[in-house]
């Protein structure tokens, strides 16, 4: 059932855009203002006059690096994907909107995320409008546009073999340290495996920038992210 | 077989005199490995074999130096980025943490028929599988002029230690507006971008304390790794310092004159100030008394576990193995070693062998917080091990991203020392 609905999404979604396509591609920005009012006002302002708060303001976000507004105190991930060179737009909103951890693994923006595709896509397109020029609206056609980010959950529920796990762990020990020491390169041991899995994907799907990681992720089958997933969970103990 | 007290360190030493004979006794029992070299291949397999075996196997490594001091980041002690002391290691937790033999003496031979190694001390190593990781030497006469005993005048500073103090000394008590001379190697050679990484770092120390000194970079080797990026970031921070000067003006074409500082390009003639000479190399001189090596001095490998094709009891990893695709680095040989050990413990012990996965990246520094990177992925084919993918640092990148580049190094550089030493 869940794999069923998995795959159906991004279809449903094209129709969905299909249809509110004309005055704006993305989503329609009068929705996405209530839902901003509902799911993010209590952390972020947004138009004229908006200052930081819980979270950093959000004029201007598109095309805007992350992490990039001065005195406002972001996660050290935070600044670190934006001097890798993340920059926002539609497709990274859209991955952050939906589970914040998969792109800032300990961001500071406590939100467990908008699962629902239209709400991220109205909201993404009522954050535009206060965007100057938000060149990163996709101008394919709407159907090209991604929508279901999230690892499926058959992937989330692979069992990792530690024992391989071990013997693959031995490539990431040169630079990653055993001991959890963050010197330069962050710790990996200890992760919860969901958050661990959920990072490696990012990589491997090229939503985070990090061009070592891409290439150390892109070679990994699911089986191999679960199994040092688990080694790696193990190591933190 | 004599046993030679001093050079024995480690668990044995540790204890009393009578456990000295105790890796011959334990030996009995148990498989035994002998690495020869204690760098980047050779210290990461010595633990790797003994952590992953748990005590099953008889590991004994042999090294004629008690501190090793890494090649990598030693251009950053010439660019005083890092002290002399942060780039030694020691031996200590292999042999007292992982129960390794630590030997420190030099393999003078190998017996491939007995299995058995010989040292300079008069000891003999009797092993079921050698592993030799002894890095590189050079090769005669590869620069008209200069040979080993020339190396006090005009260093080569590409085995770390004594030599790499030498070269710093030189450069930075050069005469004022003096011309320090780098001759590059032919490939292949230990650490592509190593030489041009040097001269950014003598550029810097340059800069700083000699703003009117000169740099040539003599040079067989029409393209070099990372070629784009250094010259943007030479005419960035160094603006007309550093000359290169390729095959096509005269580069593969030196003699060196150490007693009168001389170098001749072409038949031309140049005084120079200092002259770093980096020959061209070939395999630990050891892989070649094994009998290993190929015509062009190098010891050619089975890409799936590092065996040499001439012998399957014996494994060569990093700089001395000839393997494809990978570049001989720190990086590359620790990224063996693993696969090696794995096949080792497969083969003696029946562990599980899973498929071996390699890869490398290589950082420079250009100038402070100019970080450059380059790095691919590889897997063993039957004829080699071959490139899967790849990046590279771009050219005009902002200055955050190569000083986040650079602190990633930092990074690294503690993650691999930890995991060849403990
Ligand atoms: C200037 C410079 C910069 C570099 N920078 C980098 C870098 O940034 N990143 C990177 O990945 N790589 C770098 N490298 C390359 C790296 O240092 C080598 O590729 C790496 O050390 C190779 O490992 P190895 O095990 O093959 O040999 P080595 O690390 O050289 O180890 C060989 C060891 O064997 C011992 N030995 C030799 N013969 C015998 C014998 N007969 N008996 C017993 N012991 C013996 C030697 O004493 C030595 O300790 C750099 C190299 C240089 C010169
Ligand atoms: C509980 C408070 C909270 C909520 C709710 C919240 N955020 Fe955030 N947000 C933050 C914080 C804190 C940060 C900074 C994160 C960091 O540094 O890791 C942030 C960062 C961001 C960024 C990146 C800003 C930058 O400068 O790079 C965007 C975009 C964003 N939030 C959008 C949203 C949207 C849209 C919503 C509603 C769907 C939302 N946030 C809900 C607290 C919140
Ligand atoms: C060449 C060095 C290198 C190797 C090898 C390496 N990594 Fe990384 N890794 C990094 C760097 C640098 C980062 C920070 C990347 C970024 O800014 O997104 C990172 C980030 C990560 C992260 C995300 C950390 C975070 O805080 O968001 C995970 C998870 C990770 N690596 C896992 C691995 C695994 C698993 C392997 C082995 C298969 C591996 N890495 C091999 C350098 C490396």
């Amino acid at each position: 059932m869940k794999k069923l609905r998995a795959n159906l999404l991004p279809w449903l979604v094209a129709v969905c855009f299909a249809q509110a396509a004309g005055a704006t591609d993305i989503g329609d920005e009068k929705r996405g203002a209530d839902l901003f009012r509902k799911y993010c006002a209590s952390c972020h302002q947004i138009g004229a006059g908006a200052v930081n708060r819980i979270g950093p303001h959000l004029n201007g976000i598109f095309d805007r690096k992350a992490g990039s507004i001065e005195g406002f105190r972001y996660s050290k991930d935070m600044l670190r994907q934006g001097a890798d060179g993340l920059v926002w737009n539609f497709e990274n909103l859209d991955v952050y909107l939906e589970n914040p951890r998969s792109l800032i693994s300990r961001t500071r923006m406590n939100f467990r995320g908008l699962k629902d595709p239209q709400d991220r896509a109205d909201v993404i397109a009522y954050l535009r409008q206060f965007s100057a020029n938000p060149a990163d609206i996709p101008e394919a056609a709407p159907t090209a546009l991604p929508s279901e980010h999230v690892v499926p959950p058959e992937i989330l529920a692979i069992k990792g073999d530690p024992e391989y796990g071990e013997y693959l762990a031995s490539e990431c020990l040169t630079c990653h340290q055993r001991s959890g020491a963050d010197e330069g390169i962050p710790s990996i041991t200890g992760w919860p495996v969901e958050d661990f899995v959920v990072a490696m994907h990012a990589y491997k799907e090229k939503k985070r920038p990090h061009p070592v990681m891409q290439m150390m992720a892109g070679r990994l089958s699911n089986e191999e992210i679960a199994a040092l997933a688990a080694y790696f969970e193990t190591l933190g103990e | 077989m004599t046993l030679n007290r001093r050079k024995f360190l480690g668990t044995a030493a540790a204890t009393t005199a009578a456990a000295l004979s105790a890796p011959m006794v334990r030996a009995m029992g148990k498989p035994r490995v002998v690495v020869i070299g204690g760098g980047a291949g050779g210290a990461t397999v010595a633990r790797y074999l003994a952590k992953d075996s748990k005590g099953a196997l008889d590991v004994t490594l042999v090294e004629p130096t008690r501190k090793y001091y890494t090649c990598f980041f030693s251009n950053l002690y010439i660019g005083g980025f890092r002290d002399f002391e942060s780039i030694g290691h020691t031996y200590g937790k292999l042999a007292s943490e992982y129960g390794i033999n630590v030997v420190h003496d030099w393999a003078v031979g190998i017996d491939r028929d007995k299995k058995i190694v010989s040292l300079a001390g008069g000891y003999a190593l009797p092993y079921d599988r050698l592993v030799l990781s002894p890095g590189i030497d050079f090769v005669e006469g590869s620069v008209p002029g200069w040979d080993i005993s020339n190396q006090d005048e005009m260093p080569h500073a590409y085995k770390a230690g004594s030599q790499t103090q030498l070269l710093k000394a030189q450069v930075e008590n050069m005469r004022e507006g003096g011309t320090f001379c780098l001759v590059a190697p032919p490939n292949p050679f230990r650490c592509p971008p190593g030489p041009y990484e040097r001269v950014s770092m003598v550029a810097h120390v340059l800069k700083a304390k000699n703003p009117t000194a000169k740099i040539i970079i003599l040079d067989p080797k029409p393209k070099f790794s990372k070629m784009a990026l250094f010259q943007e970031g030479w005419a960035e921070h160094y603006p007309g310092m550093i000359e290169w000067i390729g095959p096509d003006f005269g580069g593969a074409n030196v003699e060196v004159r150490p007693d009168s500082m001389e170098v001749v390009v072409d038949g031309e003639v140049t005084k120079v100030d200092v002259c770093n000479v980096i020959p061209a190399q070939k395999a630990g001189r050891i892989a070649e008394i094994a009998g290993i090596t190929n015509d062009k001095g190098w010891a050619p490998v089975v890409p799936a576990t590092m065996q040499s094709r001439m012998d399957e009891n014996i494994h060569v990893l990093g700089d001395s193995s000839h393997q494809g695709d990978m570049p001989k680095s720190g990086f590359s040989a620790n990224s063996q070693a693993k696969v090696c050990a794995m096949a080792i413990r497969g083969a003696l012990l029946g562990s599980k062998v899973f498929p071996a996965k390699y890869s490398n990246t290589c950082w420079s520094l250009i100038d402070t917080d100019d970080g450059i990177k380059v790095g691919a992925s590889y897997e063993a084919t039957p004829e080699k091990i071959a490139k899967v993918d790849g990046f590279i640092s771009k050219t005009g990148e902002p200055a955050e991203l190569r000083k986040a580049t650079y602190e990633e190094s930092l990074g690294w550089y503690e993650g691999i020392t930890k995991d060849m030493f403990g």
